[in-house]
């Protein structure tokens, strides 16, 4: 590069030396591109169009970036799983197209389609800005989807405040509830904070290893060693601090349970699956890929960070009584489950924590949207007492949210007991029995949680003792399952079940999904 | 290995177009979509579809018990579809003498508690949770994949925790906490370690080919000859990845996971103990062992009539079944190291079930505490393992799943009828209600062991097994029948004796309906107390088989007393002659 600067300063040859410019393979940021310009003409289009036509033109176009997002995956994938082509690098390596990359770009993608139709009436119920939570949305996602292509630290840190700065204004949306603007700005805090963290570690690697790009690294260590790695053993460290705050693990989570609390449920949606499987992302990205060679050093931080986020997790979910609390902890705990794939370092490890992170996205994104409707106008109804009778007055909401807890729980048919059964045996077979057996006793834990909330909806009299005035129908009247939402939970619903039956599936996909940092192209 | 494939081959021989045993399962779970199905305002066919299903499968598990061939060991009706490929989790199932009667217990138990009682009310997804109960309860008595039995042994949760909490008396929420707690906490270890056996199976594999390979290679480098074509393809074999397998035949017969501690590498031996005890506490729960006992009693007071003949007549087999097939035949080595400790934990829960028993005020929860007492003599009878012992062990988990299940409907009509079961508030049924009576003591004395009825049988075999190799143990169990007879006995007499007094001067007599469903059970409890032949004979090829196969991997020789009625399983004489002597003394 200096040297090309310096000949332009040299007298002009006969013919004007040629700059290569970077090559671009623009079919592999096509999703970016599609979110991104999503987001630009929904902004575009509020500026010129309101009404109530407008509002539905939102959410279908927010749903149709999602879905040509799933289009455009297929023929990546297809040239990724093309034995001539393999996986590829564009824009001079700063961008890595592997199987990871474009499974984890389709969760995303389905995350913000159904994030988009609870988000749809929730605007409208809440009465909130009609455009604006779908354009955050949008680039929140892209900023996901680049975090998970990233082949340079710079890349990754790129797509990581693009995401998180989306995420605070939709965690602060709701301007008229003060616990809304509570939870947005303690997420900004604090994820500003991490950020940095993040950023100082980059400068760390940077410091010691002179490139910021994935490839060059495992080029570097494949060749060479260093005989003073402090900086780059400090720099994994900073980076997981930043990344175990996006994903919340214990000790990094402090903040989720107050945002999830204060922040509109409908976009808690897309916090609980979008955002975490963007983290899970760069994870993978940088310490199962680019730091290979560390395995040894990174290996026993995140095994720690797993076992803390899964005992933490799931026992401080129990002592909760809100619903949206107890759903946040559960969160946390299932990062742990994530971690614990990720743990293994493995390809098998690798698969099991995607195969985990796309079932999840499912469970969670249901999960929030039957709390989102039980909510109702003013998201205020959480507590576990509000839950009551619901089992009798909305049988099918509330199997629904029976489904999706037991789901999370780990019970057999439904596709969280095969996330559990992979990431178990990713540790097991990477010699991790302890870890194995800390995260099945942890689900013991965890399933007193959801049973909790089972048990409110099915086992408890709706009209006897308890200060409740009014019968259970009183009492959950007014509860509305708009159609975007009920085909959102139906989704959920047969993703659950579906994968719960025939995990082969998932499992095939998963098992193509190869992480892999190609050379430089 | 080879062994595996000939077990396979022996169940491929005769097994039916008609794949029965996917029907089993897929019967009652069909039933329960269906009774789903059928909208709330048509109330009465919800009782009718889930009747009508669960007397099918019945009539399928009937038909398995005629068409079973009585002389064989090894599995039959056997059925192996891949299910999740990657992961060598296949659909298998199959039936053999030890699962058989559990499976027709099962079927046969669960109609007769559908008709006993009803809920009182959401009868809709009352039928429907029960329905899939008994689907997911056959499942785990004929799934041959340890993932399998897995999926099986943990989805009954689901419906019976409903049951508990939804249909159940009082403290009925905790109850039904607390047992899905308990069961979850054993099986989440369990899990662990399925998946490890999983890979240490595979492993074990690999380092096979691999030491084969290396002979094959060190063969042909001091052949001059060169190398023929099939050594060839050997080798090539060899050199393939080792998939994964969850099934249970492969595993258990291949015994490549080392379990025997004789083995030079004690890590292996170590690991294999690990394993079983993993397996072990997921069992002990169930079933339940001493100390791990404590959701039993809530559980089975606090559930529903049908949710607690359910779970003394069916569940708690999962546990003693459960030890049988996956702890015996898996790790046999291991297991007959544990078995002090388990035979000691099954007498303690004899006589502390029994004293727990007859402290009790509910009638309910006095019988629930006679199932910790009874199971307590499976379990003895299961790790004495000698031929009569495992039998005494298998035929009491019926004996116990038809008179349990009839006393607890019994006392769940009597608290229909006076809405109490405190024992103090009743007495003098007999007066009013002399059939009733009449019923309840021909159960009980089957719950007893009286000479003649089922339960003698059972016990009997259970003592003579385990007095040849835990000789004390076993004559602390026999004080425990001992103490069987005095709750039950006094039990009886404060409510049934008497002059009726207040309410119970009311007292009902045994309906028709109610008599009609008492009948197979009391037909069962007689028939099975004079002539069990049939039922030994039919198990007893497997119960070798398994003895057999525990001999032939551990240190453990069951003594000559026991092997001298042979240990060949072809031996067809000695079934036969066995059954008889113990038929001649039941009859005295």
């Amino acid at each position: 590069m200096i040297a090309t600067m310096g000949a332009l300063f040299q007298p002009l040859p006969q013919e004007p030396q040629k700059l290569p410019s970077p090559s671009v393979d623009w079919l592999a940021i096509s999703p970016v591109l599609i979110l991104a310009g999503a987001a630009l003409v929904l902004m575009l289009i509020s500026s010129f169009v309101r009404g109530r036509g407008a509002a539905v033109a939102y959410a279908a176009i927010t749903c149709l970036a999602g879905l040509g997002v799933v289009g455009v995956s297929i023929p990546l994938w297809r040239e990724v799983q093309d034995p001539e082509r393999g996986p590829f690098t564009t824009f001079e390596g700063a961008v890595g197209v592997d199987g990871t990359e474009v499974f984890l770009t389709v969760v995303i993608a389905a995350s913000v389609i159904l994030a988009a139709l609870f988000i749809h009436d929730y605007v409208r119920r809440e009465d909130l800005p009609r455009a604006e939570p779908f354009a955050l949305l949008l680039l929140s996602a892209a900023g996901g989807v680049v975090m998970a292509a990233a082949n340079d630290l710079i890349i990754l840190f790129l797509g990581l405040e693009v995401l998180s700065i989306a995420v605070y204004v939709m965690a602060a949306l709701h301007h008229r509830r003060l616990s809304s603007q509570e939870a947005g700005m303690k997420y900004f805090v604090l994820g500003a904070f991490s950020s940095a963290f993040f950023l100082y570690g980059i400068a760390m690697i940077y410091g010691g290893t002179g490139t910021t790009n994935l490839v060059r690294i495992v080029e570097l260590f494949s060749t060479s060693t260093l005989t003073e790695d402090g900086l780059v053993l400090a720099g994994l460290a900073l980076m997981l601090v930043g990344l175990g705050f996006k994903v919340a693990a214990v000790p990094f989570h402090f903040w989720t349970p107050d945002v999830y609390q204060g922040a509109p449920t409908a976009m808690v949606t897309w916090m609980a699956s979008g955002v975490k499987v963007a983290g899970f992302a760069g994870l993978i990205r940088v310490y199962v890929l680019a730091f290979q060679a560390y395995r040894t050093d990174w290996q026993p931080m995140v095994y720690a960070l797993a076992i803390a986020t899964l005992v933490a997790g799931s026992i401080l979910a129990v002592v909760q009584t809100d619903v949206k609390r107890m759903l946040a902890y559960s969160s946390i705990a299932h990062a742990g489950y994530v971690l614990v794939g990720v743990q293994a370092a493995t390809q098998d490890g690798v698969q099991s924590a995607l195969f985990y992170l796309g079932t999840y996205a499912f469970l969670v994104a249901g999960s929030f949207g039957v709390v989102t409707l039980v909510g109702r106008t003013g998201d205020s109804r959480h507590a576990l007492d509000d839950y009551r009778g619901l089992g009798r007055e909305r049988p099918v909401l509330a199997v629904l949210l029976a489904v999706f807890l037991f789901a999370q729980a780990g019970v057999p048919f439904t596709s969280g007991f095969f996330g559990k059964f992979y990431v178990i045996s990713a540790a097991v077979d990477a010699g991790s029995v302890g870890l194995a057996i800390v995260a099945m006793l942890a689900a013991v834990v965890a399933a007193f949680l959801y049973l909790r909330i089972v048990a409110s909806m099915y086992m408890s009299e709706p009209d006897s003792n308890s200060g409740d005035s009014g019968d259970a129908g009183d009492r959950l009247a007014g509860i509305r399952v708009p159609a975007p939402a009920g085909v959102a939970l139906f989704l959920c619903l047969v993703v659950t079940i579906g994968i719960g039956v025939w995990p082969g599936l998932l499992t095939e996909v998963a098992q193509d999904a190869v992480p892999v940092l190609s050379a430089l192209g | 290995m080879s062994s595996a494939f000939l077990a396979a081959a022996e169940g491929a021989g005769h097994a039916p177009d008609f794949p029965i045993l996917t029907a089993l399962i897929l019967v009652p779970a069909v039933g329960a979509l269906v009774v789903a199905a059928v909208p709330r305002s048509r109330g009465e066919l919800h009782r009718f579809t889930a009747v009508l299903f669960s007397v099918v499968t019945a009539a399928l598990a009937v038909y398995l018990l005629a068409a079973f061939e009585a002389g064989e060991s090894g599995y039959q009706f056997e059925i192996d579809r891949s299910w999740v490929a990657d992961f060598g989790i296949s659909w298998h199932l199959g039936v053999d003498g030890i699962s058989l009667f559990l499976v027709v217990l099962t079927a046969v138990l669960f109609p007769i508690a559908l008709l006993g009682t009803e809920p009182h009310h959401d009868a809709k997804p009352y039928y429907a949770w029960l329905l899939l109960l008994e689907a997911g309860c056959l499942g785990v008595f004929v799934a041959l994949d340890l993932f399998l039995f897995f999926v099986m042994f943990e989805i009954v949760l689901v419906p019976m925790y409903f049951l508990i909490g939804r249909w159940g008396y009082g403290k009925r929420v905790y109850a039904a906490l607390k047992f899905f707690l308990f069961t979850m906490f054993g099986s989440a270890l369990m899990l662990v370690g399925i998946v490890g056996l999983a890979f240490l199976h595979r492993d074990a594999v690999q380092d096979e080919r691999q030491a084969e390979a290396r002979e094959l290679v060190a063969e042909a480098r001091s052949d001059p000859g060169g190398v023929d074509a099939a050594t060839e393809e050997r080798f090539a074999e060899l050199r393939e990845d080792v998939p994964l397998t969850f099934d249970l035949v492969e595993i258990a017969e291949s015994r490549t996971v080392v379990d025997d501690s004789t083995s030079a590498n004690p890590i292996d031996w170590s690991a294999a103990r690990w394993l079983f005890l993993a397996f072990a506490v997921a069992f002990a729960v169930k079933v339940p062992l001493f100390p791990l006992h404590t959701w039993l009693p809530d559980a089975h007071t606090e559930a529903p009539t049908a949710g607690s003949v359910i779970l003394a007549g069916v569940l708690l087999k999962l546990g003693t079944y459960g030890l049988l097939r996956f702890g015996l035949y898996l790790f046999p080595d291991a297991a007959s190291f544990f078995a002090p400790a388990l035979i000691t934990l099954g007498v303690v829960g004899i006589i502390y079930g029994a004293i727990c028993a007859a402290m009790q005020k509910d009638l309910k929860r006095l019988v629930a505490y006679s199932s910790v007492a009874h199971l307590g003599f499976i379990v003895l009878g299961t790790f004495a393992i000698t031929t009569q012992g495992l039998q005494g062990g298998l035929l009491q988990n019926i004996n116990h799943g038809i008179s349990t299940g009839a006393l607890f409907l019994l006392v769940g009509w009597i608290s229909d009828r006076r809405h109490t079961r405190e024992i103090a508030a009743l007495n003098g049924l007999q007066k009013v209600a002399p059939v009733f009576a009449a019923v309840f003591t021909v159960v009980m004395m089957s719950s007893i062991g009286l000479p003649g009825l089922n339960g003698f049988v059972g016990e009997f075999l259970v003592l003579v097994g385990s007095f040849l190799t835990a000789r004390w143990w076993t004559v602390v169990a026999a004080a425990g029948v001992i103490l069987a007879a005095l709750y039950l006995l006094w039990a009886y007499q404060r409510v049934f004796h008497g002059e009726p007094e207040g309410e119970n001067t009311g007292f009902a007599e045994l309906t028709w309906r109610e008599g009609l469903v008492m009948a197979p059970l009391l037909a069962a409890i007689v028939f099975l107390g004079l002539y069990p032949k049939p039922v030994l004979e039919r198990m007893e090829p497997s119960v070798d088989r398994l003895i057999q196969h525990v001999e032939d991997n551990s240190d453990h020789e069951q003594p000559a007393v026991a092997a001298d009625n042979g240990s060949g399983g072809a031996d067809e004489a000695r079934g036969s002659s066995d059954a008889d002597v113990v038929e001649a003394e039941a009859g005295e």
